[in-house]
């Protein structure tokens, strides 16, 4: 078990000095709260979509490194994408968290380095947590705005 | 050294599987003995057969086996046979305990209660308080995090219909003046509930002197399986208790309209009960016994000073509980989040408990989102405490360098 898959010095600046961070008070932002009752993880993500495209995410939590630089990964990698090319990036993650095959042109930048977590399956969770909340707030997000 | 850990641990197979392994999670469950699973062994292959209605040979035994792990639980506390009931855990016992006020109390009651309580004691009667209107009154713990008897006296009255104690602090591990609670509380005729989970592995408990009107344990947190615990109900109260399950082997005449209940505690063990894990429980409390519940406290006091003298100098470390009666250590690496701290101990086969601990009360009270808590038993010993010490300087390090 080498620690040094899972903590990766890319990790833990986003831990320290996360992007992102912060929730703003603007009702036209999606919100969407998750908690891991097992470890107290809890995460806040806001999403900001104008016609398909993401424009802003805002993310706020509590949490081990994984969890919280990982929401700062999130956002960093799908600020900008169209919600359904974010939806395929969010799968892709899901699958490296599981050393399952997925579309490596898709999934580029910080979040590979997370593909060590699958050595770590306690740590999935705190790893997948703000992208679940996202794609949470995806998804709903489309369903308010489509109904 | 009290014990003799390397002939305790010849009684504990996960040793031989896992030789290297520093378990240091007793207060979440102990580990468990040979005779205890050979004793869930003999039911389940020489006997497996239902118990109190079976008209043949291992039928009887099965029932004999059963009923004295009820004589031997009794006998533990102090109770008599008819007040000890077999059930699922302290969970179940306390929401047995809980559920029964839900007719009983109204909006006029109190319910005296703490934020040492885990969520098994707190969440039940929470319940009960949203449904009766009943109030929660909390007593005001001092500075260490511990129940004093005056902080109880200030918010008793003649409206509390219930109190509510844990007997020890599965985080702070302090333990609390039940007995003169109980005392007080009789006095305005309210009744005690115990949460004696984590101080039945290591303190003696003793009913008639403590005066409590109910108490509940675990089987899994003192050598005994999962899956059992007990919940001793004084005789008195017994007979207005009504059961809070229905079914076969705790009724006595049962008519279209109608029915009469047995006695306690048969009324109150309705269905086939975890028989093995009954049985399975006397064996454990014959090893405790038989080690000695003075040399248990003795042997865990031991550990626990040697580790904390060692701990407290570590710079970066924060203890948030001081002078833990039964071992119990909760703190945190400065500026590492538990569960990251844990993979390190993880990494170095030391089993500790990283988060809540099922007492979200206490570390809002802490102030404290989660915490690492170890935890000490039988089975451990100072190289255990050396490698604990040394997984804590590493965590720090090894999250130091980034």
């Amino acid at each position: 078990m080498n620690l040094d898959h899972l903590y990766r010095a890319v990790i833990m600046e986003h831990y320290k000095s996360p992007l992102h961070k912060g929730l703003i008070e603007d009702p036209s932002y999606f919100m969407v709260h998750l908690h891991n009752p097992s470890c107290g993880d809890d995460m806040t993500v806001q999403v900001k979509v104008t016609q398909q495209h993401i424009t802003d995410i805002r993310h706020e939590g509590t949490g081990c490194s994984i969890c919280c630089s990982s929401a700062s990964v999130m956002s960093e990698t799908l600020i900008n994408k169209e919600v359904n090319e974010a939806l395929k990036v969010i799968d892709a993650f899901y699958n490296l968290l599981m050393a399952k095959p997925y579309d490596e042109t898709l999934l580029i930048g910080d979040a590979l380095a997370y593909g060590g977590v699958s050595q770590f399956p306690a740590r999935i969770k705190c790893a997948s947590l703000a992208w679940k909340a996202l794609e949470q707030g995806l998804i709903k997000e489309g369903e308010s705005s489509n109904g | 050294m009290i014990l003799d850990v390397e002939k305790i641990r010849k009684l504990f197979p996960i040793y031989e599987e896992n030789p290297n392994i520093v378990y240091l999670d007793t207060a979440a469950s102990s580990l468990k003995p040979t005779p205890m699973i050979d004793a869930l062994n003999h039911y389940y292959q020489k006997l497996g057969v239902n118990i109190h209605r079976g008209v043949y040979k291992i039928a009887h035994e099965a029932t004999d086996l059963y009923e004295s792990a009820r004589t031997k639980l009794a006998h533990f506390i102090n109770a008599s046979q008819e007040e000890i009931i077999f059930t699922k855990g302290t969970t179940n016992s306390l929401n047995m305990v809980a559920n029964h006020y839900l007719d009983i109390l109204g909006q006029s009651d109190e319910i005296i209660i703490s934020e040492l309580e885990h969520h098994s004691s707190f969440l039940p009667w929470l319940n009960v308080s949203q449904k009766t209107q009943a109030k929660l009154n909390f007593i005001e713990l001092d500075n260490n995090g511990k129940i004093t008897v005056e902080a109880f006296k200030r918010i008793l009255n003649k409206n509390t219909k219930v109190v509510v104690i844990t007997a020890v602090s599965n985080v702070m591990g302090n333990t609390v003046p039940v007995k003169e609670i109980t005392r007080l509380a009789h006095e305005v005729g309210a009744h005690v509930v115990v949460d004696a989970a984590q101080a039945a592995p290591h303190i003696k408990l003793d009913v008639r002197d403590l005066d409590c009107d109910y108490l509940a344990f675990s089987g899994h947190k003192m050598l005994g399986p999962t899956g059992i615990g007990v919940l001793y109900m004084k005789s008195a109260l017994a007979k207005s208790f009504r059961p809070v399950e229905f079914g076969g082997e705790m009724i006595n005449q049962v008519f279209k309209d109608s029915m009469t209940f047995k006695e306690s505690p048969y009324k109150f063990e309705a269905g086939t009960p975890n028989i093995a894990g009954a049985i399975g429980l006397a064996a454990a409390i014959d090893l405790l016994t038989e080690i000695g519940l003075d040399n248990v406290t003795a042997h865990v006091d031991a550990l626990y000073n040697y580790t904390t003298n060692k701990l407290k100098d570590i710079e970066g470390v924060k203890i948030y509980n001081q002078d833990s009666d039964t071992g119990i250590i909760a703190f945190n690496i400065d500026a590492i989040h538990p569960h990251d701290a844990a993979s390190i101990f993880d990494k170095n086969n030391v089993c500790v408990r990283a988060g809540h601990h099922c007492a979200q009360l206490i570390l809002k009270w802490l102030g404290a989102e989660s915490t690492l808590r170890t935890s000490f038993y039988i089975y451990n010993d100072f190289n255990d405490c050396d490698k604990f010490i040394e997984s804590v300087i590493e965590a720090r390090d090894f999250f130091r360098k980034f």
